[in-house]
């Protein structure tokens, strides 16, 4: 019992090191199994999704060539088509939600975790989070009905006042209404309300987590608010920001029955986004399966599976950007 | 889950007035542990270097020495909670009553379930009552739970040793984690001496509590060890003193793995310190 | 409202912990309620802030309702109240910059900004529910629409003939058949990433994480050109559950793998230490501790699907019969029925589709509502079917009966 070890290095040989094994119990193996079946599972859909895609999108892709990015029409029955156009609609409507929806996410944000009283915080957060899960065919039928027809008058004033300075937001013939239905600019500004509280929760989620210590900090130097905003939370959340934005902007590519909705299906490119007609890739899926077959069903399947790299470039893009950065780390978008 | 696996166990009933069966609970005895040659690693990061110490059979032996010399990975080694932590490895064994407890042919759960612990941070099952919490090592085990009169028996001499029953007698029903902190710990010895286990580790098992409940887990200590072997990592001098027959003294320089400097009688390593460093840390001078 | 406005001069620190929070508050009401103290106050709404607004509000709705006609000839309302917040702003700062330094004048200019913006997010909130059951209502009067089919109507029939009988029939199959693919899957796809944490998680994850970017209208078409041209089978309600499954399974899998997460690893500890199997632990400890949560996750999952459209669209087929079998023949679901419905051009088809709107948007609060119940509370807290179970086993074990806290 009182034997007296001398000093640090061991007069004896250091044994080798041990393997620490068990024959695990029947049913941790079972468990484990289970667990792991599960797991791979998960993978096998998803590896089906790219490869059937992809196996899908072949004989489109064989035919047309490099056209099929290039070329703007979809004449399947020609033998002439390609996503050029929907490519540049999709970009154009999620600009436009995008224009809409960061500086009212962030505000809105930044209006939660920092401005709004304590009583009244946790019921916005229920709002925001309520408002991501109203269905996306509820937000098409409100646009549809109540805010095409608000818009018009703003695009019919940005197009009278503004295009002298900005030509690319002229119509053909301004005086009519009718011009500016179904455009790029309104199917935007639509699904910029979808993807909002999407945008909203993750930027509010990074700015709380801004730590009580420097805001502390910086209060104590007497700084405003918006101050202590700047110097301390903005620049923590930074990350947080941008993850929002491409995870908003991702949601907005993706858009279907919002976009279906609105637009007036049309294969040019708009360069007059305010002008009625233009189309996404999602859309044009859900316009055109029912009709496709063969090469043209195969041309709908590449156009899928291009929205599907893009969207999961810009999801990759932003998940990387939270979690590599300091307060991203325990941020789940 | 997609199947339920619970096939080689014995399936368990929660509800507590279904099971019927008679006490046959193993009397535990109190076991000599020894630790022969333990080396330590996580990764490539050796944390332990060459320890022997002899555990005896219903004594208390606490290991002392400062923050981050290998203390609390040696008392995890002694139930296999070590190899839990992801490129944790070890050489040497681990004997409980003469046998290796890391012998490729036992596993894990035949030794923890001989040997309990009890941790730095009270965690009661949250979804279980005081009652359930008591007895959770039996049932979660899935071996039969003793009839109820048994239960009952059972629940309050586990209580009693871990000098809770009187405060919690009257509201068993309630969830575990509705006691004070204090009680929660030893709501926790309960439950690990529920079991009857032969070895009981605890991990700085006062360092969370007041001096009024560190003084009542103290006296639970003291009134368990001959019936079990206790083995108690502290930081606490006095407590050391207190509470224990024998003392190991762990060191490690900055860097280093830890080994002990010094072991023996509780009052002669305090008294008579063989090694300066020793008496340096027994009288404060240092960690 | 106003008040979120104050410059941060006179406001309280805006600190985020509401937990220190409460327990001051706690402290200095019962200390001031004894000793009968006036309370200092430190925030609210300052006199000269609700001044600075009002006036700057008044007089920048008077400069633009004089100006308006003449300066920017837009017609509609819209137009008018985007130039009066871009004047009122201008005034804001101009009216506050007679007794605040700059730096607290670029703070209130903010303020009003960050509190319009958070306006806005509830307004469109509150405008699109408003606006729905507005224009539904007249449809939801005439209980016919719950209980009917518009099989033997056309889509100009009355409201008082037809409904969405047929709709929430798939609705309902489609989200069961979804939910028992998902759950099952999610749920031990997350137990494999936090319990078991084998060799492949890391890419388990990252394909997850993915599945989550998949947009649902490539999801329907997967199955759609999969099972339908590919294999044959006929548009129905169970294909449709299959492509909604694509977008459940990686909401419910993140969703339980961070709850799984939250429960504390020491109790985990607690129950080996004890010599339980990892299985024994995970089915007796560590899921019954998440299970709030879990049953989140599965409510936020079936949120998100309940009012998926695209998919459900490309495979279930759609059709006015009533069909109660998910696996033979077209069915119609409530958000294909809203879809459907929009797209005529008759008055009371629109109403219709709000109608099932209405319908559809209670079903998603009433989940979403379940889920914040049950998820709300930390993991480990005792639902009340706990409480009950508690208080019963209490009473039967208790020597000294009666005490209960």
């Amino acid at each position: 019992m009182s034997t007296l070890t001398e000093g640090p290095p061991a007069p004896v040989p250091v044994r080798d090191r041990r393997v620490i094994k068990s024959r695990p119990t029947t049913s941790d193996r079972t468990f484990v199994a289970a667990a792991r079946s599960a797991a791979v599972s998960t993978l096998v859909i998803m590896g089906l999704i790219g490869v059937f895609l992809a196996i899908g999108a072949w004989p489109a892709i064989k035919q047309q060539g490099f056209s099929f990015v290039t070329e703007s029409q979809w004449l399947p029955e020609a033998g002439t088509f390609g996503i050029s156009s929907l490519l540049w609609g999709t970009i154009l409507v999620g600009l436009f939600a995008l224009i809409v929806a960061v500086p009212v996410s962030f505000g809105a944000a930044l209006f939660i975790s920092e401005y709004a009283p304590r009583s009244i915080k946790k019921a916005l957060v229920t709002i925001v989070d309520l408002m991501a899960a109203v269905p996306a065919v509820i937000y098409a039928i409100w646009a549809l009905f109540f805010l095409q027809e608000r818009l018009l008058s703003v695009a019919q004033w940005l197009s009278v006042h503004l295009s002298g300075l900005l030509p690319f937001l002229s119509v053909e013939v301004p005086d009519s209404p009718s011009s500016y239905t179904s455009s790029a600019f309104i199917a935007g500004v639509a699904v910029g309300f979808v993807v909002m509280p999407t945008m909203t929760s993750v930027m509010r989620e990074v700015f709380s987590q801004a730590p009580t210590g420097e805001r502390e900090g910086a209060i104590a130097l007497g700084a405003t608010r918006w101050g202590m905003i700047r110097s301390v939370v903005i620049p923590f959340g930074r990350a947080g920001i941008i993850g929002g934005i491409m995870l908003g902007l991702g949601r907005a590519l993706g858009e279907t029955i919002v976009v279906f909705a609105i637009i007036s299906p049309m294969f040019e490119f708009t360069t007059h986004p305010l002008e009625s007609g233009t189309n996404t890739i999602a859309a044009h899926i859900a316009i055109r399966y029912s009709e496709s077959s063969g090469v043209a069903l195969s041309g709908l399947l590449g156009a899928g599976l291009i929205l599907f790299l893009f969207t999961l470039v810009i999801n990759t893009f932003a998940g990387v950007v939270v979690s590599r950065s300091r307060s991203g780390a325990a941020t789940e978008i | 889950m997609t199947t339920d696996t619970a096939s080689d166990e014995t399936r368990v009933d929660l509800d507590i007035d279904a099971t019927t069966t008679i006490p046959q609970l193993t009397a535990g005895a109190p076991a000599t542990l020894v630790a022969r040659e333990v080396s330590a690693w996580f990764g490539n990061h050796q944390v332990l270097d060459n320890v022997d110490l002899t555990m005896a059979a219903g004594q208390v032996t606490a290991l002392i020495g400062p923050s981050g010399c290998g203390k609390s990975t040696f008392l995890r080694i002694l139930n296999r909670m070590h190899e839990l932590v992801p490129g944790a490895s070890l050489a040497g064994e681990i004997l409980l009553d003469g046998q290796d407890i890391y012998d490729l042919d036992r596993r894990p759960i035949e030794s923890r379930r001989r040997i309990g612990m009890v941790f730095q941070k009270a965690n009661p099952f949250p979804t279980m009552s005081v009652h359930d919490n008591v007895l959770a090592g039996l049932r979660l085990t899935g071996r039969k739970t003793p009839g109820k009169n048994g239960a009952a028996e059972l629940v309050e001499r586990s209580l009693r040793s871990a000098g809770l029953w009187e405060e919690v007698k009257a509201r068993l029903g309630t969830p575990g984690s509705s006691l004070s902190g204090g009680q929660q710990q030893r709501l926790c010895i309960a439950r690990a001496l529920a079991v009857r286990p032969d070895v009981l580790l605890m991990d700085e098992p006062c360092s969370a509590l007041d001096p009024t409940s560190t003084r009542r887990v103290e006296e639970t200590i003291r009134s368990i060890a001959g019936e079990v072997t206790v083995v108690i990592v502290t930081h606490n001098m006095q407590q050391a003193q207190r509470v224990s027959d024998n003392c190991a003294f762990f060191l490690a320089a900055e860097g280093q793995p830890g080994y002990i400097v010094e072991q023996g009688p509780t009052g002669e390593l305090f008294e008579n310190p063989r090694d300066e460093r020793t008496s340096d840390y027994v009288n404060g001078r240092f960690g | 409202m106003t008040s979120t406005i104050d410059s941060g001069v006179a406001g309280p620190p805006p600190l985020k912990d509401d937990k220190l929070f409460a327990d001051q508050d706690f402290r200095t009401s019962r200390r001031t309620s004894a000793a009968e103290r006036p309370r200092v106050r430190t925030g609210g709404v300052s006199t000269e802030l609700v001044t600075h607004v009002a006036s700057a509000g008044l007089g920048a709705l008077a400069l633009v309702w004089l100006v308006y006609e003449r300066l920017v000839p837009v017609t509609g309302t819209i137009g008018f109240w985007l130039v009066w917040y871009a004047v009122f702003i201008v005034m804001l700062a101009a009216v506050s910059a007679t007794t605040l330094d700059r730096m607290a004048v670029t703070d209130r200019v903010v303020g009003a900004l960050v509190t319009t913006a958070g306006m806005v997010m509830v307004s469109a909130l509150a405008g699109i529910v408003v606006f729905t059951f507005v224009r539904g209502k007249g449809a939801l009067s005439h209980s016919n629409f719950f209980h009917e089919t518009m099989a033997y109507y056309g889509p100009d029939a009355g409201l008082d003939k037809g409904g969405i009988y047929a709709a929430m029939v798939g609705t309902f199959e489609m989200v069961a058949i979804s939910m028992v693919i998902s759950v099952p899957l999610g749920i031990a796809t997350a137990v494999y990433l936090s319990e078991v944490r084998g060799r492949i998680a890391r890419v388990v994850r990252v394909v997850v994480e993915a599945m989550t970017a998949v947009p649902t209208i490539v999801a329907g078409l997967f199955i759609y050109s999969m099972l339908i041209i590919e294999l044959g089978q006929e548009r129905s309600g169970f294909a449709a559950s299959l492509a909604l499954s694509v977008s459940m399974i990686p909401v419910v899998t993140t969703t339980a793998e961070v709850v799984l997460r939250l429960v504390p690893n020491g109790l985990r500890e607690a129950s080996l230490a004890l010599g339980t199997t990892q299985w024994q632990t995970v089915r007796r400890v560590v899921l019954p501790t998440a299970r709030p949560g879990l049953v989140t996750a599965v409510l936020l999952g079936v949120a998100r699907i309940i009012g998926e459209t695209s998919p459900v669209l490309l495979v279930a087929g759609s059709t006015n019969e009533l069909n109660y079998d998910p696996f033979h023949g077209p069915q119609i679901s409530l958000p294909l029925f809203v879809f459907t419905g929009m797209r005529q051009p008759l008055d009371v088809a629109i109403s219709r589709a709000f109608g099932a709107g209405i319908v559809l948007l209670t079903l998603v609060v009433i989940f979403f509502a379940l889920a914040r119940i049950i998820g709300g509370r930390a993991p480990g807290h005792t639902s009340r079917r706990q409480q009950r179970r508690f208080a019963r086993n209490a009473r039967a074990l208790t020597t000294t009966p009666g005490e209960q806290p």
